[in-house]
């Protein structure tokens, strides 16, 4: 730690930061500017977390409430009057409109509210100018913008919830001509319209900060700091940004052209139609268009969801293992190719939608393909935890957690990507299991790990790790014993969606595991509970965080444990080597964080290692004065 | 008042817990000041051991629960298609079962022993090409055998039907599936237009068309079997979806694109029943696509029977023209008395004539 701090003690020749550091420090800010209206990428981060969880605890709670009419059918649910009103019926049961509206909504929050804003706004935001040596995105006010689209955004579905009508019914999916025609389900009135508004303001949000993102990342990076020498984290959220911001215009086209359809007359996705009692007026359209434009997005936005989740759980297994990430540059290489071949695998969701087979061939091919990287990430992990010397700190536990359920729920995508096994297996429970896992869970997993582990420099204070790890446990276990089932009941053929299976004898098995799956559901969301007390608990009374307390290297850690707007309070630090020198062979520590030159580590330096040290003392003015120091 | 009382209850629960936390916490207060400058504590290693009672524990559950319980969760096959994707799933399964235990088995291994010790310092092993090459390849050469089978049976699946194949159209629209057939005189299904569809010609029949006054309605889908069946589907209102599990087929329906899908079923009803053992076994057709409110009751009950059952199924049904009279008036003239005929509602004079010279 003293090496960093020598560091921060020098002052460089580089005016443009202190000029940036001066205008920072006059910043007075009072309640509006700190907490709400704030540019500052740290308060944005927490912001996009805060409304995150608020969403996943909604999001959660409404699976738990449909997986109690599918793991306890015959259950009186009057008891949810109070809340639901009319959604139970007399006899008191879940009315089946409102079950399809719950599980639509369940999908969007989770999917959009959560797993993309939540995960990949919070900590894009929050890591991005920290983790390359910055003080604040390229442009705060951008990134202010982008958090209250999404906020307006979170209002809109929200209201939605509470329409007479019900929220939007027709799957998160929303494929017309169901979403188009309120005459075919109620939740395609008012409810879609919000809807459509909702998703238009969060599509403009992650633009807004995507392309600060990646213009941060471009730009702003410290002195030294090359593209080689990025944690994993930002890479994942180069990605995710540059995936984002090339398939959410297509959400937008797709959903401005659903309005149209809806409200204008077009007939873009309608065709053919006899509903209600009449031959609508609708001809030519087809609704397999609306399939290819949203799932050129959905299906990249696996990814926008996985990403940020797995370059969050490379750097903690990494840190937590006192070894460097096991092929840095193939991390970033499958990283890079899922990137790619996730713009050409979409219709593999389309399989059996009446497209054409051979398109289907070539869909197939490609899907299987992006099953190679995710192998190589999957097996880079397991050899970074190879003679490592593993810190369970429930940060870990939580990305072990995930890698797990990436491999559990990877490789049911090998069956699923098999457009003849998919015939079969197509909206059963067997989809519902694979991507419950390996989206679902594994980013789930990822987003907690990174709370986890940054916890102490978004708060400055720790949170309790044995509520952490009772969290960790009752969760894994509790996500396997929701979603493991659900295989053999896809297997069984069971479709999705269904209110009930009662009425076909085909599908009149496994009300015992399907118990079972409710109850863990139950038993999972009430131990998130745990980590909500321990999160907003630690936030004010947790033990005060040391400076770095999982004696990592990335830059964050050499920030004042309450780091102001701008991060740092001297000059940015520069960055001499990768963030992965961890347990290098002739150092005294186990760990030589990135700002530490090769010129004062000559015990542990490689070959080729020596070399830049001649570089360092041509650039940097700083190094020059510890090799005299030294000497 | 019970409600009340629960809420105390849960609110002292809550109350306890949150004093046992807040005594554990000075305790380890007290505690941690004697193991200071130690980076991790003993729960270190209870977390590790909790890996490994857990890929114990849940592999064995596992492999007990898939083979105890197998015949519950596998679904018979009747169809020849049915027979090779199932036969591709389980080759799949054989694979990723493997691949999934052994990475699960040393993953967790890993976790155990090399979990934190402070004289030990962890190998600095930034990366290996040889291995990280070994690790590419592999899993892409049996994707690509993976691949290469499925394309192959895809193929198959999906190549155009024979011109013998027996066609009949189902018809998806909120909450419900019909069928048409298409006759046994001119065995070809008579066109439709959405525009003619009313409460009674549910079909939208074009009754201009000469090939579908024989065309006949049924609520029950009758199958041959031995025979490809080409099944035409389309929707009328939203999206729905023909899955029939036994025979593993899985098709949209899709209103203004017409779909397809052709199979050949290898076992009658009455087969499956015996094969069973449950005389009460029936075929059914369920819908897989979101569709509305009543998405999870829409269900056509199947019947396989064999060929020739099927053809006298068939030719005991009555045309849809000759159940609605009224619609004659929409045939055009030259037409009506073909139509008569083919309906089955005047007998064909061409008939009776060749009887009498008899």
């Amino acid at each position: 730690m003293a090496t960093t701090d020598i560091h921060l003690h020098q002052s460089g020749n580089h005016a443009h930061d202190d000029h940036a550091h001066d205008e920072h420090e006059h910043h007075a800010g009072n309640f509006w500017t700190t907490y709400i209206f704030s540019q500052d990428h740290k308060m944005i981060g927490k912001q996009f977390l805060i409304t995150g969880i608020f969403w996943a605890l909604i999001g959660g709670t409404l699976s738990v409430i449909f997986r109690l009419q599918l793991g306890f059918p015959d259950m009186n649910l009057d008891w949810l009057k109070p809340v639901l009103g009319e959604w139970i019926t007399p006899e008191g049961k879940l009315d089946p409109e409102f079950y399809l509206a719950l599980v639509t909504m369940h999908g969007t929050i989770m999917v959009f509210f959560v797993l993309t804003a939540g995960l990949s706004g919070t900590f894009s935001n929050f890591l991005i100018p920290l983790q390359i040596g910055a003080r604040d995105m390229a442009s705060g006010f951008m990134n202010m913008l982008s958090y209250w689209f999404f906020f307006l955004a979170s209002v809109v579905m929200f209201i939605s919830l509470f329409l007479e009508t019900g929220p939007a019914g027709g799957g998160w999916t929303i494929y017309p001509p169901l979403s188009a025609l309120p005459q075919a389900i109620k939740g395609s009135g008012l409810g879609m319209t919000l809807w459509l508004v909702s998703m238009a303001l969060f599509i403009v949000s992650q633009l807004l900060g995507g392309v600060n993102y990646i213009t941060t990342i471009i730009n702003m990076r410290t002195r030294g700091m090359a593209f080689t020498k990025m944690p994993l984290t930002i890479w994942a959220f180069f990605f995710t940004a540059i995936i984002g911001l090339l398939s959410f215009p297509v959400l937008f086209s797709a959903a401005l052209l659903l309005i149209f359809d809806r409200s204008f007359g077009t007939s873009f996705y309608l065709s053919d139609i006899y509903i209600g009692g009449e031959a609508l007026a609708h001809d030519g359209g087809s609704p397999i268009l609306f399939q290819h434009l949203f799932w050129f997005l959905g299906h990249p936005e696996v990814y926008i969801v996985l990403l940020p989740a797995l370059g969050l759980s490379s750097e903690i297994i990494a840190t937590n293992s006192r070894k460097p990430i096991f092929g840095y540059k193939a991390m970033i290489g499958s990283m890079l190719f899922i990137a790619i071949l996730s713009f050409i695998v979409w219709a593999h969701h389309m399989f059996v939608t009446g497209m054409n087979p051979f398109l289907g061939s070539i869909f197939m091919l490609l899907t299987l393909i992006i099953a190679v990287p995710s192998a190589v990430k999957i097996f880079n992990y397991v050899t970074t935890l190879w003679k490592g010397n593993l810190r369970f700190t429930p940060g870990m536990l939580f990305s072990i957690g995930m890698v797990s359920f990436f491999l559990t729920g990877g490789i049911t995508g090998i069956f699923l990507g098999n457009s003849a096994i998919d015939i079969q297996l197509h909206d059963t429970y067997f989809v519902v299991a694979h991507f419950h896992l390996v989206m679902g869970s594994a980013s789930f997993f990822g987003m907690l790990a990174g709370i986890y582990h940054w916890f102490p420099k978004m708060f400055g204070r720790m949170m309790d790790d044995r509520l952490g790890y009772i969290h960790f446990w009752i969760s894994f276990v509790g996500v396997y014993l929701v979603f493991f089932p659900m295989h053999y009941i896809g297997v069984a053929g069971f479709p999705r969606r269904y209110y009930s299976w009662t009425n076909f004898e085909t599908f009149s098995g496994f009300a015992d595991l399907n118990m079972l799956v409710s109850t863990a559901a139950i038993l999972t969301l009430s131990a998130q509970f745990i980590f909500l007390f321990n999160f907003f608990y630690s936030m004010f009374r947790g033990r005060l965080a040391p400076a770095n307390p999982w004696y990592s290297n990335t830059l964050e850690w050499t920030t004042p444990r309450f780091p102001e707007h701008g991060n740092w309070p001297g000059e940015i630090p520069a960055v001499y080597r990768w963030p992965y020198d961890y347990s290098k062979p002739g150092a005294a520590d186990d760990y030589i964080p990135q700002t530490v030159p090769f010129s004062e580590t000559p015990e542990s330096n490689l070959p080729h290692e020596n070399e830049l040290i001649k570089l360092e003392t041509s650039n940097g003015g700083s190094a020059i004065v510890i090799e005299s120091h030294k000497g | 008042m019970m409600s009340l009382l629960i809420f105390l209850g849960v609110v002292l629960i809550l109350g306890i817990l949150y004093m046992i936390f807040r005594v554990g916490n000075l305790i380890r207060v007290a505690k941690g000041s004697q193991e200071a400058g130690a980076r991790v504590d003993s729960a270190n290693s209870v977390n590790a051991a909790l890996f490994v009672v857990f890929m114990v524990v849940s592999l064995v559950a596992f492999f007990w629960y898939s083979f105890a319980n197998f015949k519950d969760y596998t679904l018979p096959i009747a169809s020849i298609h049915g027979k090779k994707t199932d036969d591709l799933f389980w080759i799949t399964m054989a694979i990723t079962v493997i691949a999934f235990s052994i990475i699960s088995v040393i993953m967790f291994m890993f976790i155990f022993k090399y979990q934190y010790k402070a004289d030990r310092k962890a190998k600095y092993y930034p990366d290996n090409h040889y291995l990280e090459l070994a690790w590419t390849i592999i899993p892409a050469i049996v994707l690509a055998l993976l691949i290469f089978t499925g394309l192959r049976t895809w193929n198959e699946i999906t190549a155009p039907a024979s011109k013998e194949a027996e066609v009949i159209e189902l018809v998806g629209q909120q909450f419900a599936w019909t069928a048409r057939y298409p006759g046994v005189k001119d065995k070809e299904l008579g066109g439709y237009n959405y525009k003619l569809i009313d409460p009674i010609n549910e079909f939208g029949l074009d009754l201009t068309d000469k090939h579908s006054f024989d065309d006949f309605k049924s609520l029950e889908l009758h199958l041959p079997k031995g025979k490809e069946i080409l099944l035409k589907i389309r929707a009328k209102d939203v999206l729905h979806s023909v899955f029939l599990p036994h025979f593993r087929v899985k098709m949209d329906a899709v209103p203004g694109m017409p779909t397809q899908f052709k199979f050949v079923a290898t076992k009658t009803t009455e087969e499956m029943r015996a094969e069973l053992n449950n005389p009460n076994f029936n075929y059914e057709l369920a819908c897989t696509e979101i569709c509305g409110r009543g998405h999870f009751s829409m269900k056509m009950p199947v019947v396989v029977e064999d060929e020739e059952s099927y053809e006298r199924w068939k030719a005991s049904q009555e045309a849809w023209l000759k159940q609605n009279p009224d619609y004659l008036k929409q045939v055009p003239a030259a037409l009506k008395e073909a139509a008569m005929i083919q309906a089955g509602m005047q007998k064909d004079p061409g008939a009776t004539v060749a009887a009498v010279q008899q």
